[in-house]
């Protein structure tokens, strides 16, 4: 058993999912990077194995299983050492499909649900904006009431599967005398006015496709309000405990295979007289590593079964965020550090983790805010 | 249809443990996994009920501890119930005394079809099934690459070394399937979920009816005088090409009688 949080069949699922990017997705993930975006055929693949399922009630066509099995399932991908790819799932699954999944409606369930399992049709979530990330009080996009439904204005950025996604759940001001007055709106990938501004040339995660969105009048019918209106960000709220997490379950999952990786390297690789790793020190750094990524995952799922126990684990997660995105890119430098002149190279593994961890302290939340909502928390 | 599958749980072996010093066997108290070459068997068996449209796929494993963790991968394949042999008399079973109990399960069974790999991934003594039909008394087709059942016979293509032979007995029988002809299909995540609840008979030897004496190291017919580390790899041969290399590479290939 993994850890005490496990059970037989998270195990079975991690298993699984490590033995499945193993096949499927690390002997193709360069070709992914250089065309910048996930094949659609390996997503559909994942959801006929029923792999986008996980946190969708069993009423709905999904297993109904809890945030332990987000934390093994994220961990598991983060194996495929392509966080582009991992991120891509994640957000789907995780980051976008709860939001409908906890504020849908039985009409918008019955429409969406089936193809987001199926992976007929990907999601995205449109908060981000030039001026509004954390910090949603900067919002500009706004919505408008106009007939039966309501017309759209603003802009997006940095929306990770919004170039090629079938649905964007959308962000948008609705009470402009409450900066928490937002409303979320269903809207689909060709709503006359929805257009992809710019596909966003990143630093990593090059084969998650990344876009700056335009809302030029775009309207939607009343039907396409995802919950309540105004209450959108309190609704958002709910799952962004879960949306951390993920990111910190997939570093921590590409931090191991790269401790895995590095130690294999300073293995072989012959210097002074013996091998790298002899060197004191070398080893004695990557054991550190090694402690600390066992330190992040023991924090992560205990934070995640705070969660499922019915427990308040903001405090604890907004932790294990700060502290384990950093900590992840503490071990990439010096994965890439211990593979000297290699790890510089494009062709290295690690040098494209390297630059791919990169992300994981400014987004789903920066490491400063969480550390505040550490700290909010910490008064005596 | 019901098809029977032996399937084999083996320590990972990506993290293979030890050889027991004292008995000589391979250390099995960790977690087994599914052999690999068990999944080729289990996936054609899938296949054959899928053809079939009726029928389900039964599997049938020895293993200590009252292992099933191998077990359960096979069964979120799709595999509908199990029949697990664990008794402390069975250590030190060689591949006869494995067949004894093996043969004993499937019968209970009364199976149309007995599929197995040609050979397990641990063991390698690959007669286990062999042994198997011949307690059975079922016809016996080995090293199958593909399998079709066709009324009450099962049509088989034989591997050889020059293509594959056609071959057709009646069922019941027993098949053993060459690793890597099929594509073992991942267990889905309802699958996996779905195992837990799968039906796994437990049984010891005196369920079977087995004489404890006639299996493990009392009825072993075989003795493991020593054991010895694997040799280590040696370095090869660099062949700097000097016009003739490809002469030298065709003569070192003729030398091992692979061309």
């Amino acid at each position: 058993m993994r850890n005490a949080y496990m059970t037989d069949e998270l195990e079975a699922i991690y298993e699984q999912t490590v033995d499945f990017v193993a096949k499927e997705v690390t002997p193709h993930g360069d070709a992914w990077e250089e065309a910048g975006k996930v094949p659609r055929e390996v997503l559909q693949q994942m959801g006929e194995l029923g792999m986008f399922g996980l946190r969708v009630p069993k009423e709905h066509g999904g297993l109904g299983l809890g945030m332990l099995a987000s934390a093994t399932f994220s961990e598991a991908l983060g194996a495929s050492t392509f966080a582009g790819f991992d991120v891509t799932v994640l957000v789907h699954t995780d980051m976008a499909g709860p939001h409908l999944i906890n504020s849908g409606n039985d009409a918008q369930l019955a429409e969406w649900v089936p193809k987001m399992l199926a992976g007929e049709a990907i999601f995205s979530i449109g908060v981000s904006e030039p001026d509004a990330g954390s910090d949603v009080a900067g919002m500009r996009t706004a919505a408008v009431k106009d007939g039966d439904g309501w017309r759209i204005n603003g802009r997006k950025i940095y929306i990770t599967n919004a170039v090629y996604g079938d649905l964007t759940i959308v962000a948008a001001r609705t009470d402009l005398e409450n900066k928490y007055g937002i409303t979320m709106f269903l809207v689909p990938a060709g709503t006359e006015g929805f257009s992809v501004a710019n596909k966003l040339d990143k630093h990593g995660w090059r084969c998650s496709d990344t876009a700056e969105l335009i809302l030029d009048d775009v309207w939607v019918s009343d039907e396409q309000v995802l919950g309540t209106v105004h209450r959108g960000f309190y609704e958002t709220m709910k799952n962004f405990q879960n949306e951390r997490m993920v990111l910190v379950g997939m570093g921590i999952g590409a931090a191991q295979a790269a401790i895995d990786m590095t130690n294999a390297y300073t293995q072989e690789r012959k210097a002074f007289g013996g091998h790298l790793f002899d060197l004191g020190a070398i080893r004695q750094r990557m054991a550190m590593n090694q402690a600390k990524v066992d330190a992040v995952r023991a924090s992560m799922y205990h934070a995640a079964w705070m969660h499922d126990a019915g427990q308040d684990n903001v405090k604890a997660m907004s932790g294990v965020k700060a502290w384990g995105c950093e900590v992840v890119n503490q071990v990439m430098y010096d994965c890439v550090q211990f593979h000297g002149g290699m790890g510089y190279m494009r062709e290295s593994a690690i040098e494209r983790m390297y630059r791919d961890a990169r992300i994981l302290p400014i987004g789903g939340g920066a490491t400063e805010v969480m550390l505040e909502e550490v700290a909010k928390r910490s008064y005596a | 249809m019901k098809v029977v599958v032996c399937v084999k749980q083996i320590p990972d072996p990506a993290d293979p443990g030890a050889l027991d010093p004292e008995s000589k066997t391979l250390v099995r108290d960790a977690k087994l996994i599914l052999d690999e070459s068990d999944s080729y068997g289990v996936e054609m068996a899938l296949q054959l009920v899928d053809a079939a449209g009726e029928g389900e796929v039964h599997l049938v494993s020895m293993a200590p501890n009252n292992e099933t963790a191998g077990l359960r991968t096979a069964l979120a394949m799709g595999a509908a119930s199990a029949t697990l042999i664990s008794d402390e008399a069975l250590k030190g079973s060689d591949a006869l005394g494995t067949a004894k109990v093996l043969a004993a399960a499937i019968a209970r069974q009364e199976p149309d079809l007995v599929l197995a790999a040609t050979e397990s991934s641990d063991g390698y003594t690959g007669t286990v099934p062999e042994q198997v039909a011949a307690l059975m008394d079922l016809p016996s087709v080995t090293f199958a690459k593909s399998v079709a059942v066709d009324g009450g016979a099962a049509k088989v293509q034989r591997q050889t070394e020059a293509g594959y032979d056609e071959v057709e007995c009646p069922l019941p029988a027993l098949v053993s399937v060459t690793a890597g002809v099929v594509e073992p299909r991942y267990p889905s995540f309802k699958g996996i979920m779905a195992a837990k609840s799968k039906p796994v008979d437990e049984l010891d030897l005196g369920g079977l009816g087995i004489d404890a004496g006639s299996v493990g190291w009392a009825g072993a017919g075989q003795e493991i005088v020593s054991i010895a580390d694997a040799p280590a790899r040696e370095a090869g041969e660099v062949i700097e090409d000097e016009g003739d290399a490809y002469e030298r590479i065709v003569s070192f290939l003729d030398d091992l009688k692979v061309l």
